[in-house]
């Protein structure tokens, strides 16, 4: 097994690291750097759970392979909230509109909220709620998490 | 119902849930992301193949491979004597091993396990075993089942359990046929996969021998930990049994099973802690599974169209090692229950099949609400009068309580028929029919559903494990509140309902409060999540603690204070004496005083500011609902798109209304799956065919609407006035939206029958085609010309729910007490001929007196008790010792048949009649159980 060696930043903090070629970046972000809020279920890119930010889109680490994220910056949902615990608007707005269950679907759909609405950016509600189609979430039937995307657009909910 | 309610400072708001900081910021603890130093990885080698024997195991490479730690197979295992329980902690009816022993009985089951430095290497060396089967035609079905070679070496059929009438009710057969309406249909239910987001997995972690920690994914630890202390049965260690975040369970998590106890038995036997965790493919693949059900369900109605009979058949399929043999006698206990009707019977099966087990999910007795309320409106269709109305002539309403509904069922607190009155307050059906008519004109297909039901919540005190629930909540020397409770999560935000209810109770800030759970060391034995049960009885404790220890405060305020403890008040984290505003004291000044200076405490008083109450609810809690939806089908694609949606149900006060809806919907999403999108499949070898979420498909956003919400807040008798709503939506739903697709295909006389109405099937019905299980049998059979013979006899005797009249023998004996009745009249006649014609004689018959040991086969699992006879001529006296006490009877003895009856108080007031046989120290027989059917008693003569 080939090993390589890479460097990159999750969530601020500049970390290298030496992975064999075939480890996944969730189980990278997860096992080596203990970053265990990447949630992996299903590890065919159809659920959702396991997305992160790289480089500024949101992307299933359970799809890409720790190699290929060498010299990105990634940012886990670990690295959202304010050192204070203040939460990201989109933790508030997923709190706020009862959002979440069991919370194991949860942080995927922070990760692609928040990829989706960086940098000032105003997504309509029909833009957040395609993206929302690629999670899925057992517990909530996606009520709360409707609303938290529309009250991101800015609609009143 | 507790005054304070009225209050509502906590209780009844939408108050953001305390779990969620932790879980929206990647803090949250699942299974996997716990480490324990020097833990090594496990990975199982799965059968590939549906039934065979394994004849050879070859793991050289394997275990020669670097990182690879071991290699175990069940023989390994065998060194602990491990019992497979059922969610009862009864033991299974069939030997089932962690590991596959000797023999394999489906595709995933585990047959090797590998434990390496990491799980890619563990994966990897699986790949470098190899195992040589010998492969056998798989029962895939539950036709095939009924007919294929028993899954289980030496039983003589598939049948896994079966309760109901094993003869024909001629007078019930009378009402049916005679009636003028009768309405018949076969309900077919896919089978489906639990799909929690958070797969299995454990870690085992020995702590030397008198202590064994277990961190697992689980619906409760305290059963977890019980159930591996009787599994196991090791009487010096002590299983501690860890889940603080858990991913959803749906009922899959309820009890280890296979992979779970291979992980924990290896752990025990190497001292290693070791972590396995289920990737998806093994999740769709090895896990147990749910549904997969048929019921033939008949519907008498007189001419105005109330209810006269019915009859239920019901079957379905167990796989080979379901979590507890079954047959659900919830299904026919409450198919009716919210009814008016004189007569009702039924029989039902559940059969082996080489598949995955069968296990729970959310509502697991649904089907009833779902036959029922599709083919009543089938019935209003065929009759002639509105849906709405067919329900209104026959629900149980407000003024026919207190009655006994069907099965003997008690009803006193149930309002479906309040609910459909809200709810049609809110739906306007009569513009909807007119804006239907206009729409059918221009070709577009939009349809209405109702349907209503009641469900049993927070269930106590009658079975075994469904237990009352423990609150321990104690003011810490700080002021603080913290509780333990016996409760458990897996997304139902106990510790947020649990402390909204000690911060009304005990007049402190919500924020003020933390609640503990998932940690079978601390808090008090509970089933967790099963049975819609922790907010009625979880509730109920926290309000009964939290009385005992406000009552405390008061006692203790009152005399450091020299007031009058009903001066005492308690609000926002203050102790106030009325009219003495200088006394007001923070709950932390009492607190210290408290536990830091008990000689101040009122003579006698133990120190501390702790309470402790485990609360037991009435027996059954009902919640009711109606539900209506409205839906529009694409007439080119079949596709189904759901326009409305609007739940009115009646689940008590409620803690928390984002909760209550949460859980709804939750219920209702898994019911459009149900009906429009999953099915797991097996092709004929039994292969799975659905084993990733590209092929398996769950519910999208975009699949699901908005719901509307209408609550009737009825509150119950039991403590705080809750009732359950985690399962409902998952039972109504179905229904609801069945109902709309057949409301909008009625001017095809669409069957809407067989699930899930996939595109495709909703095309053919649009067709004119039967798509019902049936008609694909039919199609099947006249392929097979050779079998269609035979084959066509078979079902139809099982589809008009005969008793065993023209079946093939084998099937006949498949019949409750068939196989027993039929092989006892054989041997009796052998055993004449013998007495008759023969030197060499058979034994003389020997007495029935004495000890016998049996196993009767209940619906809550086989149970094993003694039996003791004294005969003086045809009067039989004696006793029967089971460990839930010993009862004597009186009876008649005729030959070598004993009868006599038995009154039970547990789980109900029932007779038990018993109709033994004897041949020599063979003991065979029934047990009639009331509205529990009949149960298959079995025994041998005690040494």
């Amino acid at each position: 097994m080939s090993d390589h060696r890479i460097e990159l930043t999750v969530n601020g903090q500049t970390r290298s690291a030496t992975v064999e070629g075939r480890r996944t970046l969730s189980d990278f972000l997860r096992i080596d750097a203990g970053y265990t809020g990447v949630h992996v279920g299903c590890e065919h890119g159809v659920c959702g759970a396991c997305t992160v930010i790289v480089d500024g889109r949101a992307v299933r680490s359970c799809l890409m392979l720790a190699v290929q994220a060498d010299g990105a910056a990634v940012t886990t949902v670990e690295g959202l909230a304010a050192p204070d615990g203040t939460l990201h608007p989109v933790q508030q707005a997923l709190r706020d509109a009862h959002g979440l269950q069991c919370g194991f679907c949860t942080p995927g759909i922070v990760m692609t909220l928040a990829a989706l609405t960086s940098d000032e950016k105003k997504p309509g509600a029909e833009t957040l709620l395609g993206a929302m189609s690629g999670h899925i979430c057992r517990c909530t039937g996606y009520q709360g998490i409707r609303k938290a995307a529309r009250a991101l657009a800015g609609e009143d909910v | 119902m507790n005054p304070t309610i009225n209050a509502a400072r906590f209780i009844g708001q939408r108050v953001p849930r305390k779990e969620d900081h932790r879980l929206l910021t990647g803090r949250g603890t699942f299974v996997d992301d716990v480490v324990v130093a020097g833990m090594l990885h496990v990975a199982f080698l799965r059968s590939p193949i549906a039934r065979g024997r394994i004849l050879s195991f070859d793991t050289a490479a394997a275990r020669a491979m670097p990182g690879v730690h071991a290699i175990l197979t069940a023989a390994d295992l065998s060194a602990l004597k491990i019992d497979m329980l059922s969610f009862f902690l009864a033991p299974a009816e069939i030997a089932i091993t962690p590991l596959a022993d000797g023999r394999v009985a489906y595709v995933g089951e585990p047959v090797v396990m590998v434990i390496a430095v990491d799980r890619y290497v563990a994966e990897d060396a699986t790949s470098l075993i190899e195992i040589d089967y010998d492969e056998e035609d798989p029962v895939v079905t539950i036709d095939d089942a009924r007919t294929g070679a028993p899954v289980h070496p030496g039983m003589d059929s598939n049948v896994a359990a079966a309760m109901g009438e094993d003869e024909i009710n001629e007078p019930l057969e009378a009402l049916l046929r005679d009636a003028p309406h009768l309405i018949s249909g076969t309900i077919t239910h896919q089978r489906i996969a639990q799909s929690p987001m958070e797969t299995r997995g454990v870690i085992v972690s020995p702590q030397g021998s008198e202590e064994i920690i277990v961190y697992i994914t689980c619906a409760s630890p305290h059963l977890i930990a019980r159930n591996l202390s009787m599994a196991f049965n090791l009487p010096n260690t002590n299983f501690r049994v860890i889940a603080k975040d858990v991913g959803g369970s749906f009922g899959l998590k309820n009890q280890p099973w296979k992979e779970e106890m291979a992980v924990i038995a290896a752990g025990i036997l190497l001292g290693r802690p070791l972590k396995w965790i289920e990737d998806r493919w093994e999740n769709l693949t090895g896990a147990n599974q749910a549904r997969e059900q048929e019921m033939t369900l008949r519907i008498a109605f007189d001419n105005d169209g109330k209810l006269l009979a019915s009859h239920a058949d019901y079957h379905l399929n167990n796989g080979a090692y379901p979590h507890g043999a079954d047959c659900n006698i919830a299904v026919v206990m409450f198919l009716w229950s919210a009814y008016k009707i004189p007569e009702f019977s039924f029989q039902t099966q559940g059969w082996f099949s080489n598949t995955a087990g069968l296990a729970a999910y959310r509502g697991p007795w649904a089907i009833e609400t779902l036959a029922r309320e599709v083919l009543l409106d089938e019935a209003a269709r065929k009759i002639g009068i509105d849906p709405i109305e067919i329900r209104r002539r026959n629900l149980i309403t407000r003024a026919d309580q207190p009655m006994v509904a069907s099965m003997g069922i008690p009803i006193d607190d149930i309002s479906p028929m309040e609910c459909l009155d809200k709810l049609l307050e809110v739906v306007d059906v009569a513009a909807f029919r007119i804006e239907q008519e206009a729409a059918r004109k221009e070709g577009r297909y939009l349809g209405i559903g109702f349907a209503t039901y009641i469900e049993p919540t927070g269930a106590a005190g009658s079975i075994n494990v469904m237990t009352g629930e423990l609150a321990h909540v104690q003011i810490e020397p700080t002021g603080k509140v913290t509780a333990i409770m016996s409760t458990h999560s897996q997304g139902h935000g106990t510790q947020t309902t649990m402390a909204q209810i000690f911060a009304e109770e005990l007049g402190v800030p919500f924020e003020d409060v933390t609640v503990h759970e998932g940690d079978s060391s601390r808090g008090g034995f509970s089933p967790g999540a099963a049975g819609s049960r922790q907010g009625v009885i979880g509730g109920g404790a926290s309000i009964k603690a939290a009385g005992l220890l406000r009552d405390k405060i008061k006692k203790v305020a009152a005399h450091l204070l020299n007031a009058n403890p009903d001066d005492v008040t308690i609000e926002g984290g203050m102790v106030r004496v009325r009219g003495a505003e200088e006394m007001t004291r923070s709950l932390r000044q009492i607190a210290e005083i408290a536990y830091g200076e008990p000689d101040r405490l009122p003579p006698g008083m133990e120190s501390g500011l702790e309470a402790q109450y485990r609360y037991n609810p009435p027996p059954m809690t009902f919640t009711s609902a109606a539900h209506a939806c409205i839906v529009e089908i694409d007439a080119e694609t079949g596709f189904v798109k759901i326009k409305r949606w609007v739940s009115s149900e009646d689940c008590g006060v409620m803690i928390n209304p984002a909760i209550v809806e949460g859980q709804i919907s939750g219920g209702l999403a898994q019911a459009i799956g149900t009906v429009l999108l999953e099915e797991f499949g097996y092709d004929d070898r039994g292969n799975p065919t659905t084993v990733t979420f590209k092929d398996y498909m769950l519910p999208a956003i975009s699949d699901v609407p908005d719901f509307e919400f209408v609550h009737a807040n009825t509150p119950s008798q039991a403590e705080g006035g809750f009732r359950g709503v985690g399962e409902g939506g998952c039972i109504i739903g179905p229904p609801t939206l069945v109902n709309a697709i057949a409301d909008a295909l009625s001017p095809f006389n669409a069957r809407c029958l067989d699930l899930p109405l996939t595109p495709s099937k909703i095309l053919q019905l649009m067709e004119g085609k039967d798509i019902s299980r049936a008609a694909q049998r039919q199609v099947k059979s006249d392929a097979a010309a050779a079998a269609a013979a035979a084959k066509a006899v078979a079902e139809k005797e099982v589809h008009i729910g005969s008793h065993g009249e023209g079946l093939p023998p084998m099937a006949a004996a498949m019949l409750p007490g068939g196989a027993d009745a039929a092989a006892l009249e054989a041997e009796s006649t052998e055993s004449e001929v013998h007495a008759d014609g023969s030197a060499t004689e058979a034994a003389p018959p020997s007495s029935p007196a004495g000890d016998w040991d049996c196993v009767m086969s209940t619906p809550m699992g086989p149970q094993t008790m003694k039996l003791h006879f004294d005969i003086e001529g045809d009067a039989v006296t004696g006793y029967t010792s089971s460990p839930d006490g010993t009862a004597e009877f009186t009876g008649i003895a005729l030959g070598n048949q004993i009868k006599f009856d038995l009154k039970v108080t547990k789980p109900m007031k029932i007779t038990l009649k018993y109709d033994i046989a004897i041949e020599g120290d063979v003991l065979a027989g029934k047990v009639k159980m009331g509205l529990f059917g009949t149960a298959k008693l079995k025994g041998s003569r005690a040494e």
